[in-house]
């Protein structure tokens, strides 16, 4: 089984059965440990909070100093910004979020196609040396992207693939892929053969019985594992500032960082541009908490 | 295998094939900007490169900012994760909190970092300011820069230890604490012999994970410091790139790529088997 987060927060408290009485200070102790943690809740959460705060900050309270953590003016200003270009229409950044929305989809969508029926047959049939094959799949997953991506900068160049979306969705799907085999190897692992046996027996080749017993039930999992490919393509940096260059192809994390280019930074739009950009992450993270550390660990650690 | 076939088509084409070019390359003079025919050189791209002075010192730096980072990481994901697993109430509210910086992209981080480290108008020395401390130049001085770079990763990944020691401490079961309370073994006592050895397996996979993937990091560091000042928070993957991209010496740092491949083949293969030991036992 899994671990959630669901599961993993629900379990009773239980860690201390000794009376109160017993123990040194247990009450002061337990108000420490609450202290603690709303310190440390708040030294982690500080630098979101900035930044939302920033974004929605007037320009000249961007930069005051001392900083202003209260009493600013607020201004949505900066979020026209990143969607409204200064002389009206389409923004450079409003296109990098529609690329980089068209270009995470289309690879997650190949990496699935690709992925799931790769995870079947590795959880189902007796390949030969299955386990190395698993192995060599998510070995290339940790490769250095800085590294992979010269030569793959010369073979895109070859083909003439630089600059283009189809390069970056080739090139995120081949990193989502064995993601994808990883995570849905558990999935599969937990529906039991038996469903697809019993089709067999009542005449369904194995294929059928994949597509009508197994798949309906592998949904909530393949929409999971989606979500998280997704996340992985929406955030990719390297192989996006390498590999792309004109303002039509380009997607969201190089078009952000782009913004610092300059001799002043407009830190207020920096901000707005990262909520944006930042959002649906969090969004959707949220509704794959159930698999988080399968997702994060791509797949490898689930019990 | 028809169903496998498609998907290691992929992988061949995408991630083995360009790595074996690289190899060819990497035993080249090849540049990428020159064109031309590419001469052989046997190892001599590989000599220059493990007997640079310079590589040695990106290899210093890694080895800093890894080991620092990942150290920092342990300790502060594990006592977050142990005091939330403490909590009776609200546990599932401060785990989500808790996870938000895992979830968002190194360049937000990156980006963000480098405007609260602003010497200037940085949050950061606005704090320090108020408390009447001194202001430091934190991403423009050699020694805080390194610091600034593991203080940000750590900030970004301590959950991502924490996640994963949570599930661990959770699923310790409740009678050995039981029992051991029945024995009146002290807090410690109980820590020591029941908790740590039983979170530890996981733990250590978190670990090993977190330290492959600081050691392929690129993006916060071309974000965060581009790595300067100087060269103090040049990585090995932040040296490759400028090689490769701003040097173009490609045949050099295809042998260069190709090095540090071999030592993440060899991280990759150290983690898998302990995964796998782990599974079956």
């Amino acid at each position: 089984m899994a671990v959630s987060v669901d599961e993993a927060v629900s379990t009773g408290p239980a860690r201390d059965r000794t009376p109160p009485g017993r123990r040194l200070g247990g009450r002061g102790r337990s108000v420490l440990e609450v202290a603690l943690l709303t310190g440390l809740a708040v030294v982690m959460l500080f630098p979101v909070l900035w930044m939302i705060e920033t974004s929605i900050k007037d320009n000249r309270d961007v930069y005051a100093i001392p900083a202003k953590f209260v009493g600013f003016r607020v201004t949505l200003e900066h979020f026209r910004d990143v969607f409204v270009a200064p002389g009206g229409g389409r923004s450079a950044l409003s296109v990098a979020f529609l690329n980089s929305a068209l270009v995470a989809g289309a690879s997650t969508v190949l990496a699935t196609v690709l992925g799931v029926p790769a995870a079947w047959a590795y959880s189902r049939f007796a390949v030969k040396a299955k386990k190395d094959q698993l192995f060599f799949i998510l070995s290339t997953r940790f490769m250095p992207p800085v590294v992979v991506v010269i030569p793959i900068f010369l073979m895109y160049r070859q083909v003439g693939l630089i600059d283009s979306k189809i390069g970056l969705i080739l090139i995120y799907a081949a990193f989502n892929v064995p993601f994808t085999i990883w995570m849905m190897k558990g999935f599969v692992d937990e529906v039991p053969a038996e469903y697809e046996d019993a089709a067999m027996l009542d005449g369904y080749t194995r294929l059928q019985a994949f597509w009508r017993y197994t798949l309906p039930l592998l949904v909530p999992g393949i929409a999971a594992t989606a979500v998280f490919a997704l996340i992985f393509s929406w955030n990719e940096f390297v192989f996006a500032i390498f590999l792309t260059s004109s303002d039509d192809v380009r997607t969201a994390p190089p078009a952000i960082a782009g913004l610092i280019g300059g001799t002043t930074t407009d830190w207020g739009l920096v901000a707005a541009a990262s909520v944006v950009f930042a959002l649906p992450v969090l969004v959707f993270a949220y509704l794959v908490r159930r698999h988080l550390i399968a997702g994060v660990t791509l797949g490898a650690v689930r019990r | 295998m028809a169903f496998t076939s498609p998907a290691l088509l992929l992988l061949l084409a995408m991630s083995v094939f360009p790595l074996l070019w690289a190899l060819y390359l990497s035993f080249t003079d090849y540049s990428a900007t020159r064109g031309g025919p590419a001469d052989f050189i046997g190892f001599g791209n590989y000599t220059a490169i493990l007997t640079s002075a310079q590589v040695h010192q990106r290899a210093l730096t890694t080895l800093i900012y890894v080991v620092g980072a990942v150290a920092l990481q342990t300790v502060l994901g594990f006592g977050i994760a142990y005091l939330i697993s403490r909590r009776t109430h609200g546990r599932g509210l401060l785990t989500t909190l808790f996870l938000v910086p895992m979830m968002l992209s190194p360049v937000v981080v990156g980006l963000f970092w480098r405007f609260m480290l602003d010497a200037q108008f940085g949050v950061v020395n606005s704090m320090l300011g108020s408390r009447g401390l001194g202001q430091v130049e934190w991403l423009t001085r050699q020694r805080t820069a390194l610091l600034s770079l593991v203080v940000v990763d750590t900030w970004q990944w301590t959950p991502f230890i924490m996640l994963i020691a949570l599930a661990g401490l959770t699923a310790v079961p409740k009678y050995l604490y039981e029992a051991a309370s029945i024995d009146r073994a002290s807090e410690w006592f109980r820590f020591r012999t029941i908790t740590l050895p039983l979170v530890w397996p996981l733990l250590l996979i978190a670990v090993m994970f977190r330290a492959i993937e600081a050691f392929r990091l690129f993006d916060l560091v071309y974000i965060l410091t581009n790595g300067g000042p100087g060269v103090s928070t040049e990585t090995l993957s932040f040296h490759v790139y400028k090689v490769a991209f701003l040097g173009f010496n490609t045949g050099t740092a295809s042998a260069y790529g190709i090095l540090m491949v071999l030592v993440v083949i060899v991280l990759t293969q150290l983690y898998l088997r302990y995964l796998n030991k782990l599974k079956e036992g």
